[in-house]
């Protein structure tokens, strides 16, 4: 008797909800019919049945959240069996734990620093970073009516990662504007509307296709200010996923930090949490300057702490303490704040306490902030998702280098992803990304340990 | 014989019109024996394949994005019978209906779908990016609109090298919409290059129904005439039109007369890829697609009517395309992950 398994329904998804069953035990089941529904953290996915015959058990209710891609849900009796096997509820039912299996909602930062920007006695609520970035944008555009989100998706289909879900009933077609796929197009129409003074948000739905509009995001938002003696300029967000999701191969694969980082005229900012992903858009909608806001598809379902404020702005260029610890020091951002913090917790274990900078911002760097950390802990290990060559990591290396020289007791090591075109293979995917034990080996390494 | 579509037909009144300001009615030949057979497996291999696909994703076998063929198999089928070896053959993502029409092993296929060493990619490229020299099968791309100027290069080194083979260029209705497309128009017209357009026009890109993103959008074969592209509008769920009109294009192309537009009106019965609900077209919609114009179902009708096979006949290639997919699938399944050294390997040729 063939088992229904809890299907995967998108890159991501670990686990989802079983919303709704559209069939009773005892009902005969073709291929083809749809028989469920499914929450994933990005829809409500229908599930068709392949096998055929009478459904004999559901092993899941309906309403059960947290079940794990592959737990059975429900069997499929023979196709020629008697058609009144109305079993019972499965005694397996039980034994699906589905509710305690759920992963825990909250990341806590372990012994982070307080963040002085937050005020003392503040309210802090849980958010995903998704429903931070749709927030900040929206915040922003109720405060002014030149803000407008344009891009693939964004409206009608509730964006193509559900980041502008709801945004096109509350702000019209006017403001939440569908593109055709067009990014060189659109993306010079939106620049062209910021030297006119209105205050795009582009999201590209993936930073990957904004690769067809990077002429315009470097030649006309990024220099017309210089070009123009500061006459004109772009103020513009330029937002969307970027980096790695989930073995989305090559072309879909790719950090660009270092790529915008690299450019005068932009500021590239690449939160972690949802509380600086909130913050730093409504810092990035406000600038007067081409920003270049870089998301991540496997973070925007991570809830944090978020500070209940009606304005909650965090300052463009600024670091974050995200641990605090003296014998070495971890710089990383955005995704790689992940698998830094998860090392910063393993070296503790062995009695190594780290102190871990969230640089937030990729360009203007804090560079302060880093040496600062370094003078106290006289070692730096620098983190990134990106290629290692020309990367962000050894744009911090030269510049520890130079500035905190007399402070180092071993040379700054980096970690990045692996000098390879992402591999689709899992094993090999595996490999090429960076991961907590990579961290844990070049912090022993400066620490000659 | 000229049997005028009946897809293309139900569309709005206004198509019509400019249907007929534009071009002859469409015009449809009849099959042999063979012909309707062959289309019927080749077609039912894509179908099934793409089924059994949807299962591994779901059991977690293959991740990433996959983007299914199911609903149009009869453009890659019928395209592919007017094509000789040596041509060659290029498009999107959702490729995989391509690469099994163009000859390629299904086994190859699945076991890229799942990531291992057996597959076209050594497990490196996914269902995105699978290439076969040996079938001329140039990819798999997944930027959108980035395999037009591709294969119009394809067709540029058929010219340089002077041989007659044509470049079979194949794009959605929403990338129809990139400039590149048109840069590779003009050029392709003024270099008279060896290649047809084909537009596989399923009415929606990814969430977007065409006429929201796309102007004139029942009509993206008028798209060549401002650069002398000839262009023809096919019914793309009959396999039989599909053929006629490719017969027309490589003709075109091989004479040396330049690249040639075919905007074949097919449909997605899937959703754009595994994780898109499909919310945004009404379940009768899909439902009427597939009960009046399913392209196997048509041919399987055919064949019955006019007594080219029996019932039997049919369950019996139905049972042998069945046996060839399930033993896809567990190659796919059993074959091991590549060797950890393939992550450094092909960055470079070695010189
Ligand atoms: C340049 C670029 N922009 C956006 C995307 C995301 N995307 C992938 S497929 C797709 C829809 C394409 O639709 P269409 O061209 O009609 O082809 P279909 O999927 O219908 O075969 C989009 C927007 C992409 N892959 N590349
Ligand atoms: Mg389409």
């Amino acid at each position: 008797m063939p088992n229904i398994l809890m299907p995967a329904l998108s890159p991501t998804m670990e686990e989802g909800k079983l919303a709704k069953w559209l069939k009773n035990v005892g009902d005969n089941v073709k291929s083809g019919d749809v028989i469920a529904e499914i929450e994933t953290d990005k829809a409500t996915m229908e599930v068709e049945a392949v096998d055929e015959g009478p459904l004999t058990a559901i092993l899941v209710p309906a309403g059960t959240e947290g079940v794990k891609v592959n737990t059975p849900i429900a069997v499929i009796g023979e196709a020629d069996a008697a058609p009144a096997a109305k079993a019972a509820p499965a005694p397996e039912a039980a034994k699906v734990d589905a509710p305690a299996t759920a992963a825990p909602a909250v990341i806590v930062a372990a012994p982070a620093a307080a963040d002085p920007e937050v005020p003392e006695g503040t309210e802090m609520v849980s958010m995903t970073v998704r429903e931070a970035i749709r927030s900040a944008m929206s915040e922003e555009m109720r405060r002014d009516k030149d803000v407008f989100l344009m891009g693939e998706e964004v409206g009608e289909y509730q964006g193509a990662y559900k980041i502008s879900q709801g945004m096109l009933d509350e702000f019209g077609p006017q403001r939440v504007i569908d593109t055709p796929i067009t990014e060189h197009g659109f993306t010079g129409i939106a620049t062209g509307a910021a030297f006119a003074g209105l205050r795009p948000i582009v999201e590209f739905m993936t930073f990957n296709f904004a690769m067809q509009a990077i002429d315009h995001i470097i030649n006309s938002a990024a220099k017309t200010l210089y070009m123009s003696g500061g006459q004109m300029g772009a103020p513009i967000v330029f937002r969307g996923p970027n980096g790695a999701a989930a073995r989305v191969g090559a072309q879909h694969s790719q950090d660009y930090a270092a790529w915008y980082g690299a450019i005068p005229g932009l500021k590239v900012v690449m939160p972690y949490t949802a509380s600086d992903a909130k913050g730093l858009m409504k810092a990035a909608i406000r600038d007067p300057n081409p920003v270049i806001f870089l998301e991540n598809e496997i973070l925007y379902g991570k809830s944090f702490e978020v500070p209940k404020l009606d304005d909650w702005v965090v300052p463009i260029g600024k670091a974050r303490i995200a641990r605090v610890g003296r014998h070495v020091t971890l710089v990383s951002f955005g995704i790689g704040m992940v698998h830094t913090l998860a090392a910063a917790d393993k070296l503790a274990a062995e009695g190594i306490e780290a102190e871990v900078i969230d640089l937030r911002t990729i360009r203007p760097m804090d560079l302060p902030a880093i040496v600062e950390s370094v003078k106290k802990t006289n070692r730096c290990v620098c983190v990134e998702e990106g290629f290692p060559q020309f990367s962000v990591t050894s744009e911090i290396a030269a510049q520890v280098m130079t500035h905190a020289f007399d402070y180092l007791d071993a040379p700054v090591a980096r970690v990045a992803g692996k000098d390879v075109p992402m591999p689709y293979a899992a094993n090999l995917e595996k490999l090429a990304l960076v991961s907590a034990d990579d961290v844990v080996i070049a912090a022993k390494g400066v620490l000659y340990v | 014989m000229a049997v005028k579509s009946a897809y293309i037909a139900k569309k709005g009144e206004k198509s019509q019109k400019a249907e007929k300001a534009s071009g002859p009615p469409l015009s449809n030949s009849g099959f042999t024996k063979d012909q309707e057979l062959a289309a019927y497996r080749d077609m039912l291999l894509i179908r099934r394949f793409e089924e059994k696909a949807g299962q591994l994703y779901g059991m977690g076998f293959i991740g990433g994005f996959c983007h299914l063929y199911i609903g149009q198999e009869a453009v890659v089928v019928g395209l592919q019978m007017a094509q000789k070896e040596g041509d060659q053959v290029i498009t999107s993502y959702r490729d995989h209906g391509h690469m099994l029409a163009c000859g390629m092993d299904p086994r190859g296929v699945m076991a890229e779908l799942t990531g291992r060493r057996g597959g076209y990619s050594r497990g490196k490229g996914g269902s995105m990016h699978m290439f076969s020299r040996e079938k001329q099968f140039f990819g798999g791309h997944g930027i959108v609109g980035a395999q037009v100027p591709l294969g119009a290069g394809l067709a540029f080194a058929n010219k340089y090298r002077g041989n007659d083979h044509v470049s079979v260029t194949y794009f959605g209705d929403g990338a129809a919409n990139q400039g590149q497309v048109y840069e590779t128009f003009n050029m392709a017209s003024i270099w008279k290059l060896p290649c047809i357009f084909v537009i596989e026009n399923n009415r929606y890109a990814m969430g977007t129904a065409a006429p929201r993103s796309t102007a004139l959008s029942d009509k993206l074969s008028a798209r060549g005439e401002a650069f002398g592209i000839p262009a023809e509008q096919v019914d793309g769920m009959d396999v039989r039109a599909v053929k006629d009109a490719a017969d027309k294009a490589v003709a075109h192309c091989r004479s040396g007369a330049g690249p040639y537009i075919l905007e074949m009106m097919t449909y997605r019965y899937r959703g754009h890829s595994m994780s898109d609900p499909a919310k945004y077209r009404a379940k009768e919609e899909v439902q009427k697609m597939r009960e009046e114009h399913d392209p196997i179902e048509q041919v399987k009708a055919r064949v019955i009517r006019a007594n080219m096979a029996s019932e039997d006949d049919l369950k019996k290639i139905d049972a042998d395309i069945r046996a060839i997919v399930t033993e896809a699938a567990e190659f796919a399944q059993s074959d091991p992950e590549p060797d950890a050294a393939e992550l450094y390997t092909d960055i470079y040729v070695n010189a």
